[in-house]
């Protein structure tokens, strides 16, 4: 039976994704590596969130569809990138982010920007999808589409439970 | 020559490449002097031309020159290293380094004091890395572009700055023609 890393991958090439960029969390650890080892996918490591969004800025103007892999933590460091580029601009931006600080979480100071993480995501409109059982993956196929249909920006928060602890 | 001047001297050689231009007054002024579709003009988000740049570069196969400031790439200065290991021979970053925060009002930067961005950018792993007086920019940039190889440059200049409209086109045009155009031209 394929993983939920594989699926997720799927789903990824599915929708003729082919330009990622990644800033790791242990969580994505594992969809991380296969990335690397997907060759229609081209993986840019990026060293902070904003910096990897410029790059997906670029790519999807240059008619390669974009994604970015990131922590939760990002959506502080990034908000004015959100609002003055890509959804100034209207690009379209599927981000698979692991929700650090939910249940299971063993680090105290995730917490801390897990309770800010929804209401951030709420105030700058960011269409977002919470995956806590590994069946809402189920929807990634239909998220991605809908990303790519309305050029926004969409979050797609992936817990602990979901990845089956750390 | 300060950073406008340097900019008009640049026309000829870039005016019919794409060109991703940083906030502020940079991008208001290619805007004022060659406006095209070519042109992609940040309104927000500092720092992130050579990014979007890079982004675009790895893309497609058109030149993309990114033209950037020191201190936006202060600002981002992770870019470098992320440059430097993801190689697209079809981009060039033009860093047009007037020591000066030179948007919100001149206020020096580290770039004009002790930290040299064409060491950092080398340091970074960075290969064809070219510093160059303001004088020389144009003819840089279009050796640059004949060397068919990723290179940055490191373009020093006075700092000061001209008065320029702001522009009032929206994004969504901006972002939209750009895309156009290079989709048409690697048709």
């Amino acid at each position: 039976m394929a993983t939920i890393e594989d699926r997720i991958l799927a789903d990824f090439v599915n929708n003729d994704i082919e330009f990622v960029t990644t800033v790791p969390c242990k969580q994505l650890a594992g969809v991380i590596a296969k990335l690397e080892s997907c060759d229609s996918i081209y993986h840019i490591p990026s060293n902070k969130e904003d910096e990897g969004m410029g790059l997906c800025a670029g790519a999807f103007m240059g008619g390669k569809r974009p994604a970015i892999i990131m922590q939760n933590t990002a959506i502080g460091v990034t908000i004015n990138t959100l609002v003055t580029l890509t959804q100034y601009y209207r690009m379209p931006l599927p981000m698979l982010i692991s929700y650090r600080g939910e249940l299971g979480e063993p680090v105290a100071c995730q917490a801390e920007m897990a309770v800010h993480t929804k209401a951030l995501l709420a105030q700058l409109h960011i269409p977002t999808y919470h995956f806590h059982q590994q069946e809402d993956a189920s929807e990634l196929d239909a998220i991605l589409k809908y990303t790519f249909m309305c050029n926004k920006p969409v979050a797609i928060l992936t817990d602990a439970t979901f990845w089956k602890g750390y | 020559m300060i950073r406008s001047e340097v900019i008009k001297q640049l026309i000829p050689v870039i005016s019919n490449h794409f060109v991703v231009c940083n906030i502020g007054l940079p991008s208001q002024e290619l805007h004022m002097l060659d406006d095209q579709p070519t042109n992609f003009y940040m309104l927000g988000t500092m720092g992130l031309a050579s990014s979007i740049g890079l982004g675009l570069a790895l893309a497609q196969k058109q030149k993309i020159i990114a033209i950037d400031g020191d201190g936006s790439v202060l600002t981002n200065f992770g870019t470098l290293p992320t440059i430097a290991n993801n190689v697209a021979d079809n981009f060039i970053l033009l860093i047009i380094d007037n020591g000066s925060y030179g948007s919100t009002g001149d206020q020096p930067t580290y770039a004009g004091q002790k930290t040299s961005l064409a060491a950092v950018a080398s340091a970074c792993g960075c290969e064809n890395v070219i510093e160059c007086q303001a004088e020389e920019a144009a003819q840089t940039v279009q050796q640059a572009l004949d060397s068919n190889q990723m290179t940055i440059i490191v373009c020093n200049c006075e700092s000061g700055n001209i008065k320029v409209p702001v522009i009032e086109m929206d994004p969504v045009v901006i972002r939209d023609r750009f895309m156009k155009k290079l989709e048409q031209r690697n048709a």
